[in-house]
């Protein structure tokens, strides 16, 4: 797991790699992110969404569910979705081992909020970065559906995809997203 | 300032809605030919909150309606007016069209029904016919109103200092005082105490009114009853007709001192800002629940329950002794050494009966005697045997038995459909049950009762039970069996044909049956609840109906079983038997579907690995779980049986979606979750899987056809 120093907030990583405390809150203005790496290639979230950060345990499978879902936790008594991200980007899926980092977050739907997981390489960083700092995701054409991407942020020299959670997980989608983003972030670099 | 008092109109929905019910059971209890004081005054108080309440809010059609229906029963009360059966038809048809004109202003819009203006005309014609009658029959009373007619009369009104705290008005009091009587004067006395004392939400003053009025003084006073505890209320009839000029001066006086403290009105609300959120979630949600329910009550909508305090006490103890529990193992884990082994197995054993008694109590919160949903029965088996010409009696027993609020509200509709029937066609023409012997009154049983962890419910007739030939017969005409097949069948048999889709034994589609809540639904909705259902009748003597319904929807008694690495629990009551799967006993018929052979019968068989696409052990060891779905066996394989044990069931739908062949998930012992089958969606499963692989060996073989094709 990579864990790389904060500017702007602190965090603490626990013994195993497995619970994450973020404290510290940057300016009001701001929005906070927290970024993972998947890929080599950093990507974050509104931190707002985060509800917990743990390390992977092992899911009861759904039947016939499609593979990017592994299967679904308890999650002190309830049932959590676990989604592979990887497998959702159209990524190569590897091997989970114990330091692999299940991200719980709170996505809103028309149905109200539910809680899913979503399985990356590590958990990175938080930055607070302003509005204004944010470029808009390369508009592709109709060919790829760019909705799940706020925007793109130049951090320290790197490149970090926000993702919008909400568009993101909204399950039906998810199986469309798999390889265009791969194209995308592709596209994107060069 | 004003106050929103809109914040308050779900209150007054609800409390109204719970007057309806009650000014209904009183309305049936009413016996014409001796009248019950108690019961007429229940009424009375009843309407009289009812029409308090719309006032206040300015619900002027149901206060109007209300105000004359409460005139009347004023008069019955009086002794003044003889009550019908009439009369009691009409108080109904009153009580249900409040309830429309409330559920009307519930969802925003005006309270005026076409039955309001009918209903209203009715009650003037009561009332003009009250007014001819009365002279006759009590010529003291007639002089007594002549002599009341130029009457004035003072009125004292001292009410305490706490009355605005209580949520009354006193405007509203005068303004209600002046439809009886003609307000000559007002006084208006202040006692104010010194500033340091002075609290807002304290009434210092009292009054004093010169009415002029041709009515009695109860009548007058009458605008006075909310507050007849709160309040000195000295009534003075004045013989000299000399009263004095009206001072205005004072009167407005007091209207404006009293404008001032109606404000305190708002800062007494209990909860506001919880009754607003709960006004505003009612009001997203009736919109859909009265376009799904049209114009039921409403009653079983709402999303509170009132919980007895002894439930809440008894919860309180529960919860102290598991912090007790808590703290004990709390301290023998700080310092733990080997020979307090058998204190620590003491305390688990302890926090486990802890827990199991907390969960107990804390089902039987959501638990409420049966009675909600029985209730509305007296009034439907009243109407619909008038509506028949039948005489139906109903019984009830067993009104204190105790279901779960989810299991409850979804019965009701197959509870009405199933009492609706007895009546219609189960209790026979008065005419001819004389003939047959029988009490020219029929009698429809409701009883409930708990037995072995379950509610049963049976709703008995002594009608003409069901005619095995006329089944067999329509079941003959509409294909649901064969001739020779009809005669095989048992009673039993024949009489759950009645459950059959497409299956109706009316006649004729009338207003009572017929309205598309078959018995086959009936029989699904139960079956939804994890319920069954049982037909027992004798020809000439009636039929009882017995549902068997689990006391909660929260827990289920399950059987685990393995299929692979994977743990599944199916619900105990569709397994009928378990059994060694041997291969010897498995044939396969056309289409490639297997069937097992189980004594005489053939049933179909789901391999479950297969269904669900996870790996199984070897098929040598397999056990074949029989489970009973919609009538129809299924043989289930699976790997091993395991445990059986009542599990608490979660959703997966709230954080996930709906996953075929699987009715929600679990928790078990050691944390990790486990999946609950959802036996008629694996059956279905099974069906699709066997098609989809069809489909691909049919696409196969045509890839195959294409590559020879290509090679060639």
């Amino acid at each position: 797991m990579q864990v790389q120093g904060s500017n702007s907030a602190s965090t603490t990583v626990g013994n195993a790699a497995t619970q994450i405390e973020i404290e510290g809150q940057a300016g009001d203005s701001n929005d906070q992110y927290l970024t993972f790496i998947m890929a080599d290639e950093e990507y974050g979230v509104d931190i707002l969404c985060v509800q917990e950060i743990r390390g992977w345990e092992s899911a009861t499978p759904l039947p016939n569910a499609p593979t990017h879902i592994k299967g679904v936790i308890n999650l002190r008594g309830t049932i959590v979705p676990i989604i592979d991200l990887r497998q959702c980007f159209g990524l190569e899926a590897i091997e989970y081992t114990a330091v692999t980092v299940v991200i719980v977050l709170k996505v809103k739907t028309e149905e109200g909020s539910r809680i899913m997981g979503m399985v990356v390489d590590a958990v990175s960083d938080v930055y607070a970065l302003a509005q204004s700092e944010m470029r808009s995701a390369p508009d592709l054409g109709n060919a790829v559906n760019t909705d799940f991407i706020k925007g793109l942020v130049n951090v320290n020299d790197r490149m970090v995809i926000l993702l919008d959670i909400d568009k993101l997980l909204t399950l039906d989608d998810v199986k469309s997203i798999s390889k265009l983003t791969a194209d995308m972030v592709s596209e994107a670099k060069s | 300032m004003s106050i929103d008092l809109s914040q308050f109109h779900q209150v007054f929905f609800e409390e109204s809605i719970e007057g309806l019910d009650i000014m209904e059971s009183a309305l049936m209890e009413l016996d014409v030919a001796e009248v019950d004081h108690e019961i007429i005054n229940s009424i009375f108080r009843a309407a009289h909150s009812i029409k308090g309440g719309s006032a206040t809010f300015g619900f002027k059609s149901v206060s109007d309606f209300t105000h004359d229906l409460e005139t009347i029963l004023d008069q019955v009360r009086d002794g003044r007016r003889n009550i019908s059966k009439n009369d009691i038809d009409i108080f109904l048809q009153s009580v249900d069209c409040m309830r429309e004109m409330i559920s009307l202003l519930q969802a925003g819009e005006d309270g005026s029904t076409e039955s309001t203006v009918e209903l209203q005309k009715q009650f003037a014609r009561m009332l003009e016919n009250e007014q001819s009658e009365v002279p006759g029959q009590n010529a003291e009373e007639q002089t007594q109103q002549a002599e009341a007619q130029d009457c004035l009369a003072t009125i004292k009104f001292v009410p305490n200092k706490e009355i605005l705290q209580t949520g009354n008005d006193v405007v509203r009091m005068f303004l209600e005082l002046q439809e009886f009587a003609e307000i000559v004067d007002i006084k208006c006395n202040t006692a104010l105490p010194a500033f340091s004392e002075f609290n807002p939400e304290e009434c210092f003053l009292s009054w004093e009114l010169v009415v002029r009025s041709d009515r009695k003084e109860n009548e007058i006073l009458s605008c006075f009853e909310w507050v007849s505890d709160d309040a000195l209320i000295e009534y003075v009839p004045q013989t000299s007709t000399t009263g004095a000029s009206p001072s205005d001066a004072i009167a407005a006086q007091g209207l404006s001192s009293e404008g001032s403290t109606t404000e305190s009105l708002s800062s007494n609300s209990v909860d506001v800002a919880q009754a607003k959120t709960l006004a505003e979630k009612e009001k997203q949600e009736k919109p859909k629940a009265r376009a799904a329910t049209g114009n039921k009550t409403t009653a079983s909508e709402s999303g509170s329950i009132r919980v007895g305090i002894d439930k809440i006490d008894n919860l309180i103890n529960m919860v102290g002794e598991l912090v007790i529990t808590q703290s004990m193992l709390g301290q023998l884990g700080t310092d733990f050494e080997v020979n307090q082994l058998p204190k620590l197995v003491e305390g688990l054993g302890q926090l486990e009966q802890n827990t199991r008694e907390l969960q107990e109590s804390v089902m039987r919160i959501r638990m409420l005697p049966i009675s909600f949903t029985f209730s509305r029965f007296p009034r439907m088996v009243r109407d619909l045997s008038q509506k028949l010409g039948k005489n139906a009696h109903l019984e009830m027993h067993g009104e204190q038995t105790e279901l779960d609020k989810t299991v409850m509200e979804k019965i009701g509709d197959p509870l009405v459909h199933l009492v609706r029937n007895a009546v219609d066609h189960g209790i026979e023409m008065p005419a001819d049950r004389l003939a047959q012997g029988k009490n020219e009154t029929g009698t429809v049983t409701l009883n409930a009762y708990h037995q072995s962890g379950n509610v049963v419910i049976e709703i008995a007739d002594d009608g003409k039970g069901l005619d095995r030939d006329m089944l067999v017969s329509k079941a003959v005409d509409k294909g649901v069996i064969n001739q020779n097949e009809a005669d095989l069948l048992s009673d039993e048999q024949v009489f759950d044909l009645i459950f059959h889709p497409g299956f109706s034994t009316a006649k004729e589609i009338s207003d009572v049956s017929g309205r598309g809540v078959g018995m086959d639904v009936v029989k699904k909705n139960i079956q939804a609840l994890n319920g069954a259902v049982e037909l027992k009748s004798e020809k000439g003597a009636g039929s009882t109906i017995t549902i068997r319904l689990p006391l909660t929807l929260a827990i289920l008694d399950g059987q685990l079983v393995r299929v692979g690495g994977n743990i599944y629990i199916f619900p105990l009551v569709s397994i009928v038997e378990s059994m060694q799967y041997k291969e010897g006993q498995v044939n396969e018929i056309a289409g490639g579907c297997n069937v097992f052979r189980l004594r005489d019968d053939y049933v179909p068989i789901v391999e479950l690995h297969r269904a669900f696409g996870v790996h199984c052990d070897e098929q040598e060891n397999a056990l074949m779980v029989v489970v009973e779905s919609d009538g129809e066996k299924v043989g289930i394989v699976v790997d091993e049986l395991l445990a059986q044990q009542q599990v608490v069931i979660k959703s997966l739908e709230q954080n996930y979606r709906r996953v075929d062949g699987v009715s929600g998930a679990t928790i078990l012992g050691d944390g990790t979750v486990a999946l609950i089958l959802d036996i008629p969606g694996i059956v279905k499963l099974a069906g699709e899987n066997f098609k989809a692989g069809q489909a691909f060996i049919a696409s196969r073989k045509q890839n195959d056809l294409h590559q020879q094709q290509a090679v060639g």
